[in-house]
């Protein structure tokens, strides 16, 4: 019978990525709870210090699947080599991240698996043995709470930046094994020609701590450079409504709301943002949201937990102003 | 150059979403249905892979009549023909499910690539795609904000967007995108394009035309089941901040966030 519960770590160049220690934390509690050994799979190239890291978020093993191959990530690879490994194992549950990885990886996974997936999971628990997976619908307008029929695994991916990390216990340490796999070349179709970094390296959307995010109330490109001023010094990261995108001031990558990234930073700051269903739909999850807004009577404020009404020109430099002198 | 272009149709994201009685679906009166955002990218740049190399484009959708517009409108965009499959089994169907019926249709289709939106606007999974090129046993790549065709059409390179950057990667076709808003700027359909979407082919299929077992697909044949739908935790009311002037709503707008939320 199917045992256990499985998290696919995520690294990036060699390093982990936060994710990873999000999914071990959970990974933890729900291990507990069911009675079960907590698995990390640990896929890269040159990879197997980095086990330990895992071991002291909670993992009892890692297992390492090491291979030039699987140095960076490639749906072929990594769905192939995670695929064998369950299918000798027979983990219960495998965790993903619901990070671009993660939603690549986990449909391709459950597909050779034969198996359920919940994508985008913002809270888990057990329930009579299975996972119960609670996620958001229409970008979080509405949360459907699913579980599983006659699946092995269960898998599901869960957003980053939502699950509560544990504190590393430095006492810990997991078991490490090296997996074993046959990856043959003629399942590689795919090749990572190259990877263009964003200049700056600065964090993206999904993952930051803080969102400093600007809308039709910017009134040009030109202006943004009072968001990334407050942005530099709290390190933050820029984001923008749909309009500001649409009137082509922004990528279409900075653009948080329901057709763009769903967010749930610490902290929120939106500046001449009115709030259309779409845009609260994407950030209404954040912990803390500030509406600087000219119009008292815009939606925003609905959601936000610190209002100022006054215009953005005046109102964001002065801010960056008043918590420079803080700092 | 064949291209086959998956289709969902979708409350328009304007849409407020109430989630009805029993608690386990959404309430649909006076929806308006639209073309899943994201599968109009995937449509927009078929034709332009047509306009290019030649060949058709078909469209495919799952679901009961109504989807029907939506196909007409990819047609008056330009598309070739359009294949419906409507069958009440195939209601309540998964990801999985959705994704036996698609690779069903389109197995013995003669085609090069296949293109899909990232993801439903209505339930966000995301999932299809990936669980279709498997089930064809082609290569993926997700969240594409820019391809590029071969010029002898057998290989294909896109960016796609991951945290931080863009990855490009190169595959052999036939192969599956899933196309990401940036990918291209999506033309209206045209009032001749209208006209003439009238009489392009659009076959409905049914699970049984398909070949495919009932058991297989809707409720009967899924491997996630709801339990429940609930609406999203109300923010509870915040404050205004006080002052006179901007410095001074500024000043005590970052002592708040200092002191009371701890934010920075």
């Amino acid at each position: 019978m199917a045992q256990g519960i499985w998290i696919v770590a995520e690294q990036r160049e060699g390093e982990l990525r936060k994710i990873s220690y999000e999914l071990v934390s959970e990974g933890r509690r729900l291990a507990d709870q069911l009675g079960q050994p907590l698995t990390a799979l640990l896929l890269g190239s040159n990879i197997k210090e980095k086990a330990s890291d895992l071991g002291k978020y909670g993992a009892d093993k890692v297992i390492v699947a090491d291979d030039e191959r699987l140095a960076t990530y490639t749906t072929d690879a990594y769905a192939a080599v995670i695929a064998e490994l369950a299918q000798a194992h027979e983990p219960a549950i495998i965790l993903l991240g619901a990070s671009v990885q993660g939603k690549d990886l986990s449909g391709r996974l459950a597909a050779k698996l034969g198996a359920g997936v919940a994508q985008d999971c913002v809270e888990f628990s057990i329930d009579n043995g299975s996972l119960v997976a609670k996620r958001p619908i229409y970008a979080g307008k509405a949360y459907a709470t699913v579980t599983y029929k006659d699946s092995v695994p269960q898998i599901a991916t869960a957003r980053p930046n939502v699950l509560e990390l544990n504190e590393p216990d430095e006492s810990r340490s997991a078991e490490v094994v090296d997996a074993s796999f046959s990856l043959d070349d003629s399942q590689l179709k795919t090749k990572v020609v190259e990877l263009q970094q964003e200049a700056g390296g600065k964090i993206d959307l999904t993952e930051a701590e803080r969102i400093v995010s600007g809308g039709r109330g910017m009134k040009g490109p030109e202006n943004y450079n009072i968001l990334e001023e407050l942005a530099d010094l709290i390190e933050a990261t820029v984001g923008a409504s749909r309009s500001a995108v649409d009137a082509g001031w922004r990528p279409h990558s900075d653009q948080v709301g329901q057709t763009g990234k769903v967010v749930s930073p610490n902290l929120y700051i939106a500046c001449g943002i009115s709030g259309a269903i779409q845009h609260l739909a994407g950030m209404s999850t954040s912990k803390v949201i500030v509406a600087i807004n000219k119009d008292p009577e815009a939606p925003i404020f609905q959601k936000a937990d610190y209002g100022v009404v006054g215009d953005l020109f005046d109102v964001v430099p002065a801010l960056t102003e008043q918590i420079r002198k803080l700092t | 150059m064949n291209c086959i272009v998956c289709l969902k149709q979708v409350p328009d994201t304007e849409t407020q979403i109430k989630i009805a009685q029993d608690g386990m679906s959404v309430v649909t009166d006076n929806i308006k249905w639209v073309m899943n955002p994201y599968d109009e990218y995937a449509v927009e740049e078929a034709l332009r892979l047509r306009e290019k190399f030649g060949g058709e484009v078909t469209v495919v959708g799952v679901g009961p009549k109504r989807v029907t517009e939506s196909i007409r409108t990819a047609l008056a965009m330009g598309a070739d023909k359009g294949i419906l499959v409507d069958d009440p089994s195939a209601a309540g169907s998964d990801s999985l499910g959705i994704a036996r019926i698609l690779a069903a249709v389109i197995k013995d289709l003669d085609y090069q690539l296949i293109l899909c939106g990232k993801q439903g606007v209505d339930d966000d999974y995301g999932v299809v795609g990936s669980v279709l090129a498997e089930l064809l046993g082609i290569p993926q790549i997700s969240v594409v904000v820019k391809l590029e065709v071969s010029e002898d059409g057998a290989t294909i390179k896109a960016h796609r967007e991951v945290e931080g950057g863009t990855l490009v990667i190169e595959s052999p076709l036939p192969a599956l995108v899933t196309a990401q808003k940036g990918l291209n700027e999506p033309r209206y359909a045209s009032l001749p394009g209208i006209m003439k979407a009238k009489k392009k082919p659009l076959d409905v299929k049914t699970v049984a035309d398909l070949g495919l077992d009932a058991a297989q697909v809707g409720e009967g044949g899924a491997k996630i089941k709801v339990l429940k739908l609930s609406p999203p935790a109300e923010r509870e009311a915040g404050k205004m901040v006080d002052g006179e002037t901007p410095e001074e709503k500024a000043a005590n707008l970052a002592k708040l966030l200092r002191e009371e939320a701890k934010v920075i």
